[in-house]
């Protein structure tokens, strides 16, 4: 339950040590590097956008190759892959990957060129393809689709809209006889022709060819290209069509060729992948060379480090290098970084706190204190013991089966689903619900067993006994609101406001007993919770006198920050009248009771729906089917839900009562790699 | 004459319990399907938000979930899924006004809560690490269907006592 004590570092070293102390720094992670001494004559900043520039280059080239590769090259990787984490790689393996660096590089290169490559035959083909079917209409013409014709005659290739007959067309030209006309193909949507007429009549032909809508050939190609030195345009449609369509065989080949060079690459993808963290480091590293103070021999290094750190970097850094390492307590105005301590049980949940705010400057870690509570209502709202153990069994299976590749972060979050597991299972068993009613459901239907419940509950039935739930659950609502004024106390006691803590927190408490305690003496209240609640009278007239009294407290006092004394009543009036806020914060946790009746409630529909269908020899198997389909669809909405709410009654219900956040993570100068843990050689 | 209404009390709190789920189900379905389609404008962007955008989604899916709950509570106190169906006119009457909250605040809840939840989204697309922040807005809303399935399910088990 607490935050890492910080300290400053300075460290002043000699530049031909440079790398290797940056290096190790990077390593060992500790510090986060900050400025702290203004720049003058002698120490400056030096310029590394160029450094930079190139290497954030490199990195794109990698993650660009990485991804091509990875669309034409599937990587092998099992469902489970995502929880394995980064793999290890020595020291010795990074060092050495300077040998491999250029031609990893270049390779990465031809990678993202091949795909160009691919693309542009790609786009080849579809023009060619496009041209043929162009071409294909005339295909029955044995002359070059130019031809204009000879001495004596004038020739008309082209086509017609719409469908045509020979006789139709001669129909319109026979005025004009002699003349040949071809049909050379014939479809729906045009008519091609051949005409041939004699030059003497060629622009009379024309105009009347004009007024049928006839149109040369689209396809039209330039003189320049040739094949075998002969001019494409000079050649039959037929003979064009078997050159293009060996074009096209020949843009499949480089397709082919790409692809298959491509496939060679499978094997250099973990030097890719190296290539991108070793630059994603030097890029870091770059970043923080860019903020150091250097003059001619000396730099500077200055920064943040964990207490616990510090010795033991001062310890290595002195043994290694001519140095010198200063560490001070921090200055009231720097701003803390927040580095959580917490035991394995709250651990997982700093990253719950951290999605709301990590805490702020003055402010306690609340991870632990809320650690209890997170677990205890995703229980309660989940709250069946079989969809915990699936929970918990599957974590624990993750957690063992990839214990030491395993990231923390990942690692975090399987434990603390797994705990969540545990609590749902501790809620089941109370309330009885085991997948729905699984048990009772099967006892009945296929062994006839009469007398249920097989399990009874530990504590009672939430179904049968809605108004006792929900007045568990609002019992729960106001310890977990009465934790958090206690957390403020306890913060405002750290920050030695020993006044404000009776003025907001021991007020408030007072007012809140004593008002819970005055309406259960009211009988409206008790038979609507139906509980009996037999309170001495004695107790009565305190509770009455204590609410009186601390509500008279908040007035006077919960406006203090107003010098003008009417001003302050005011404030302290609609203080008190944050007592409605408290009303509403504890109604929330009804959802307790929505939530974990929703659970159950569904599960004893899938299960009835799988009894119904449980008659005849095939019925085990329906009842099966209905029973994994209905309790996995189950299982995962109440699942989001619980996860959702008990967020929500975390954030605002218990945060809301004494944490804001604000601070800021602690993030150290480390290897922030993708694909690779650096193993350290521990000597 | 009131012997011939009392044949038709079940019909009232069948209408009831199939309001229940049919509503909600109704606005349910209209909200996830909006936030999938927002989504799936998310995920074009950065696939690895999916599993965040997907519990977006889903938050105005709970509202079908609700009413289902009270259907099937309905039905099983009136006697349709097994058992005995004595029930008078009043008492159908009763059901129905029992099913209300649910069916009115489970529609409407659902509507509005699919709206915070898109706007969440598009916090999501530009700043992926406040999600939890993104997601109680949504949530937020959803506070009031849950009050009001709790008095439902307040209203019909506590109808069922009645002797009317």
């Amino acid at each position: 339950m607490a935050l890492l004590h910080m300290q400053r570092i300075y460290i002043y070293a000699l530049k031909k040590d440079r790398k290797q102390i940056l290096e190790l720094l990077q390593r060992r992670g500790v510090v986060e590097v900050r400025n702290m001494i203004k720049e003058d004559k002698v120490f400056s900043k030096s310029d590394v956008s160029v450094a930079k520039s190139s290497l954030e280059k490199n990195i794109s080239i990698a993650e660009e190759s990485l991804s091509i590769l990875n669309k034409y090259v599937k990587e092998n990787n099992s469902l489970l892959s995502a929880l394995e984490g980064r793999k290890e790689l020595a020291v010795e393996a990074y060092d050495s990957f300077k040998e491999k660096y250029k031609p990893t590089v270049d390779n990465a290169k031809r990678i993202i060129e091949l795909s160009k490559i691919i693309a542009e035959s790609k786009a080849e083909v579809l023009r060619l393809q496009a041209q043929i079917e162009i071409l294909t209409p005339w295909i029955n013409l044995d002359i070059p689709l130019n031809f204009k014709g000879t001495k004596n005659t004038t020739v008309f290739i082209g086509s017609l809209p719409k469908p045509w007959t020979l006789e139709g067309i001669y129909e319109q030209l026979a005025q004009y006889m002699p003349l040949d006309v071809d049909i050379i193909s014939s479809s729906k949507v045009q008519t091609c022709i051949f005409v041939i007429c004699p030059n003497s009549n060629k622009d009379k032909v024309y105009e009347i060819l004009r007024a049928m809508d006839f149109t040369l050939p689209s396809f039209s190609i330039d003189r320049s290209i040739t094949f075998d030195l002969l001019p494409m345009a000079d050649l039959s449609p037929a003979e064009q069509l078997a050159i293009l369509e060996k074009q096209i065989d020949e843009s499949k080949n480089h397709i082919d060729a790409a692809i298959a060079e491509m496939e060679s690459y499978d094997e250099i993808r973990n030097e890719l992948k190296l290539l991108w963290d070793y630059e994603t480091m030097r890029l870091e590293k770059y970043e923080v060379l860019g903020t150091l103070l250097q003059s001619k021999n000396v730099f500077i290094v200055t920064g943040i480090i964990p207490e616990k750190n510090s010795k033991s970097l001062e310890d290595e850094l002195s043994s290694k290098f001519e140095i010198v390492v200063e560490i001070t307590e921090l200055s009231k105005k720097d701003e803390i970084p927040v580095l959580y301590k917490n035991n394995g049980f709250s651990a997982p949940l700093e990253g719950i706190v951290n999605s709301y705010s990590p805490p702020n400057k003055g402010e306690m870690d609340p991870t632990a204190v809320m650690s209890i509570f997170y677990y205890v209502l995703f229980g309660l709202m989940l709250s069946d013991a079989g969809y915990g153990l699936l929970i918990a069994l599957a974590c624990a299976f993750g957690l063992i089966k990839f214990k030491n590749t395993m990231e923390d972060h990942m690692k975090n979050t399987l434990k603390m689903y797994m705990y969540c597991g545990i609590a749902t299972i501790f809620w089941g068993i109370m309330f009885s619900s085991y997948f729905g009613d699984i048990f009772d459901v099967v006892a009945k239907t296929f062994f006839g067993v009469t007398d249920l419940p097989i399990i009874p509950p530990l504590w009672f039935y939430p179904v049968e006994k809605p108004m006792l739930m929900l007045t568990f659950s609002m019992v729960i609502g106001i310890v977990h609101l009465l934790t958090g004024l206690a957390m403020k106390g306890y913060q405002m006691a750290k920050q030695k406001d020993y006044k404000g803590i009776i003025y907001d927190v021991v007020f408030w408490y007072v007012l809140l007993i004593s008002s819970v305690l005055l309406l259960l003496s009211m009988k409206m209240v008790t038979d609507i919770l139906g509980i009996n609640a037999n309170i001495p009278d004695r107790v009565m007239d305190i509770a009455k006198i204590s609410f009186v009294a601390s509500a008279v407290g908040i007035i006077l006092t919960n406006g203090r920050e107003s010098k003008n004394p009417f001003k302050r009543i005011l404030k302290g009036l609609y203080a008190l009248y944050g007592i409605s806020g408290y009303l509403s914060d504890v109604l929330s946790y009804s959802r307790l009771l929505a939530l974990g009746l929703a659970t159950g409630i569904i599960g004893t529909v899938v299960n009835q729906m799988a009894a119904m269908t449980a008659g005849g020899v095939l019925g085990p198997v329906f009842f099966t089917i209905i029973v994994i389909l209905g309790h996995a669809l189950n299982l995962a909405i109440n699942a989001l839900g619980a996860y959702v709410h008990t967020n929500r009654l975390q954030y605002v219900e218990f945060f809301g009562k004494f944490y804001e956040g604000g601070g800021k993570l602690f993030n150290p100068f480390r290897i922030n790699t993708k694909y690779y843990k650096i193993k350290e050689n521990t000597k | 004459m009131m012997e011939i209404l009392n044949d038709y009390g079940i019909v009232l709190a069948v209408i009831g319990a199939s309001l229940s789920a049919l509503v909600p189900g109704i606005a349910s379905a209209k909200g996830v399907s909006r936030g999938g389609i927002a989504g799936a404008g998310i995920i074009t962007e950065d696939p690895s938000l999916f599993g965040k955008v997907l519990i977006l989604q889903l938050l105005p899916g709970t509202q079908g979930i609700y009413g289902l709950i009270i259907a099937f509570i309905t039905f099983s106190q009136i006697g349709v899924l097994g058992g005995s169906s004595d029930i008078s006119f009043v008492k159908g009457l009763l059901y129905l006004a029992a099913c209300l909250p649910i069916i009115i605040v489970g529609y409407s809840s659902a509507i509005r809560q699919t709206n915070a939840s898109i706007a969440s989204m598009g916090v999501l697309a530009k700043r992926p690490d406040q999600f939890g922040k993104a997601m109680i807005f949504s949530a937020m809303v959803e506070t009031y269907a849950i009050l009001a399935v709790l008095i439902s399910i307040l209203a019909v088990s506590g109808v069922t006592g009645i002797n009317i």
